[in-house]
């Protein structure tokens, strides 16, 4: 639905009520990333911490989301319980188009059930079902259960969290439709303090579309672009996992904590690797015909006779430098069964990749012992690594409860801060230097994607500090957009500003359409002013001495360069936050 | 005449392409509901995906069940619907026996109408306009869409 306000349903689970408040600002901050700044500034609290009642847990959808392909995402934001402060993360799956054809622009959950509770909402219905009886359950077995709790089989999202989400474990991830995830920096854990097990949305609205001659070609314009040409065969292909014989090439894959940057034997968990024995299918978001989910299977004999069943696991890069290369386990299969479990449990598969990763080099540096483990921790040990992560997940003891507030933590605990692989949250899967490290240690969401600081390590020889932080400055202003439309950034080739203004334009949204590069920095900055108010201080994060000890195609990492790069990107990310104007009052 | 059919489904990979290009294409909609080919899981999304839509049935049952005249029967399968003549009884959607029609919210049916425009939407070849020998009849028109 076009409209010049947002429509937002806002659910308060202390009191059960529901309501629809329409919120200006579509001019102003697009949707999106945009919106749900613009709805934490309306609804949460800088100062209470992220676990109080009042804070929201926001899901937002971009103007553009069901109109044009690849308009597949949405954005979750919170206040986070790994740094306490403003936070988002993002989905694909078929959350946005369900939130599309709920005929909402976002929804906004404050409050804390009495009970652990479902949600099913729609276009013409919102419900609050308690469900004690889910409490304790896996992310798979509760899909299951909502599934046939709730009515509208396929034209549905279910969002879950699993036992670390329960269990407020600031690495727990909210589960979207079984194989992607609003991965990163706690949102189960949000969720579980809510008492909210899950939530169905179900997208039964239907629409007029546009009448005029533009949106149609458009539309065709762009389909043809996202299918026809070469732009998108990488994720079609191998998908992301074409990146890991690349990055091995490069010296430039994090294996076994960042101990190194290659292994001779990367081969075995290669995309081809995976490809060639273990891709059963593909799967796609809604409304993307890329389908760029690649789904594994693992076989598991469950007795002496023949007998066996079989999971399905999605893998992608970064779940598999997690489990994989990070934690030495070089054979697919074992990796697909580590990502298993860490699926069943419901949490962010990159952090509890690199946690252990680090408990395990503590582990053989005398650090921590089974004392603190309860198994053995060792590279390449897949069969520990599965009882590690559920270990992780629910807490079993003190120290997988501190290394599930984060791996710095533990690493403070208990003194092994060096090889600590934290770029303001657990690492991604790329040491190309020091733009990345860089980008992702002070980036808003800490992720790789928040610019594209691996492509500039290998785009440019040049250590011009200045230079770089321009580039990551205005790199991720370009995303912030995207981000608000709600693009997928795999289609970031196809989707350019001008592309963008003319899609804008064809539904109905000119003014944004011709404002894109006013509107995209006001959002950048509104998301960092947020983010300050909620106590971020670029200055504050530490590069840990692990990054500068590694050794890449380029050679050694500049350690000069590196700080320089520090100093000048947390500059221009103050300038942003501090000099940034802002519509909003609180 | 041809018909639509899903012989493929195995490959699919959920993308709805097909439902929004129909709804978008041919019933000027925004939409994965009001459009006469619908993807759904067979029961989760590990267990693949299944196509709601005409599988252009002669005689079918829907044109029986029409107490309007609505419904037609198309050449060599499926039908035509006049919308104008439709008073929203739904009894179309309860006579077919594969759930290919949908009403909306105020009982207007949706069915295919076996034009082909999804067909080139979907990205794995699932589905394929197939020749059927067309069996004419006295009074039949051809395919009619309003919304």
């Amino acid at each position: 639905m076009i409209r010049n306000y947002f429509k937002v349903l806002t659910i308060n689970l202390t009191s059960g009520q529901s309501t629809i408040v329409e919120v200006d600002g579509r001019n102003e901050v697009a949707g999106g990333s945009g919106l749900a700044a613009l709805l934490f500034n309306k609804f949460g609290h800088f100062a209470k911490p992220w676990d109080d009642p009042e804070q929201p847990l926001i899901f937002a959808i971009g103007p553009l989301t069901g109109y044009f392909p690849l308009m597949s995402k949405t954005v979750c934001a919170f206040k986070s319980p790994y740094h306490n402060q403003y936070a988002e993360s993002h989905a694909g799956g078929r959350s946005a188009l369900t939130l599309r054809f709920a005929d909402l622009d976002a929804v906004v959950i404050t409050g804390k059930a009495e009970k652990p509770v479902c949600i099913l909402l729609g276009s013409r219905h919102i419900e609050i079902k308690e469900a004690h009886y889910l409490w304790g359950m896996d992310v798979f077995a509760t899909g299951k259960y909502i599934r046939h709790m709730f009515r509208g089989a396929g034209h549905r999202s279910i969002l879950r969290i699993g036992p670390a989400g329960e269990q407020g474990s600031p690495m727990a991830c909210i589960n979207a439709d079984t194989y992607r995830h609003f991965g990163r920096l706690g949102g189960g854990a949000v969720m579980g303090v809510k008492n909210l097990k899950g939530i169905a949305i179900q997208g039964d609205a239907t629409f007029l579309l546009p009448e005029n001659k533009d949106y149609p070609k458009i539309f065709e314009e762009v389909h043809r672009q996202l299918t026809d040409t070469d732009m998108m065969s990488k994720y079609h292909d191998l998908g992301t996992p074409n990146n890991v014989i690349p990055l091995n090439k490069l010296r430039a894959l994090p294996v076994r904590n960042l101990q190194q940057t290659s292994d001779p034997n990367i081969a075995g968990i290669s995309g081809e690797k995976f490809a060639e024995v273990a891709l059963l299918r593909n799967n796609a978001c809604a409304g993307c015909p890329v389908g760029c989910i690649h789904i594994g299977f693992v076989r598991e004999r469950f007795s002496e006779e023949n007998r066996y069943l079989y999971r399905q696991v999605a893998y992608d890069h970064e779940p598999i430098f997690a489990t994989g290369s990070m934690l030495g386990v070089l054979d697919c299969f074992r990796v697909l069964d580590i990502m298993d479990v860490v699926e069943r449990m419901g949490l962010d598969v990159m952090s509890a990749g690199v946690a252990l990763s680090w408990a395990t080099e503590a582990f053989e540096k005398g650090i921590i012992s089974e004392k603190e483990t309860i198994i053995p921790l060792k590279f390449g040990y897949a069969e520990g690594y599965k009882e590690a992560m559920q270990h992780l997940a629910l807490g079993t003891n003190e120290f997988y409860q501190i290394l599930s507030k984060g791996t710095l933590v533990a690493a403070e605990r208990y003194n092994g801060k060096d090889f600590a692989c934290v770029l303001g949250q657990e690492m991604s899967g790329y040491a190309t230097g020091e733009a990345f490290f860089i980008s992702q240690a002070l980036g808003f969401r800490h992720s790789h994607l928040d610019s594209a600081g691996y492509s500039y390590d290998q785009k440019t020889d040049e250590k011009n500090a200045a230079k770089a932080a321009d580039f990551l400055v205005e790199d991720e202003r370009g995303r912030v957009f995207l981000t608000s439309m709600l693009a997928c950034l795999f289609a970031r080739g196809v989707y350019n500003e001008e592309l963008l203004g003319r899609c804008l334009n064809s539904v109905g949204y000119p003014d944004l359409a011709g404002s894109i590069s006013d509107v995209s920095r006001h959002i950048q900055k509104l998301r960092w002013k947020t983010r300050f108010a909620t106590g971020y201080d670029p200055k504050s994060v530490s590069i840990p001495k692990r990054f500068t000890e590694i050794v890449t195609w380029k050679g050694a990492i500049d350690v000069e360069y590196l700080h320089n790069l520090k100093d000048e990107y947390s500059k221009r990310i103050i300038e942003l936050a501090t000099n940034g104007q802002t519509l909003i009052e609180e | 005449m041809k018909i639509l059919t899903t012989p493929r489904m195995e490959r699919c990979i959920g993308c709805h392409s097909c439902s929004l290009a129909c709804a978008r294409l041919v019933h000027k909609r925004l939409s994965w509901d009001t459009s006469g080919i619908r993807i759904r899981t067979s029961g989760g999304l590990s267990t693949g995906f299944e196509a709601r839509n005409c599988l252009a049935c002669n005689p079918a049952p829907c044109v029986q069940a029409c107490p309007t005249g609505a419904y037609s029967q198309r050449k060599g399968g499926g039908v035509v619907v006049r919308k104008k003549l439709c008073i929203r009884c739904g009894e179309c959607a309860k006579a077919c026996p594969v759930y290919a029609i949908y009403l909306d919210p105020i009982g207007e049916p949706f069915v295919c109408i076996h034009c082909s425009r999804c067909v080139q939407y979907c990205p794995h070849d699932c589905l394929e306009m197939k020749e059927i020998a067309a069996e004419t009849s006295a009074g039949e028109k051809e395919e009619e869409v309003q919304s």
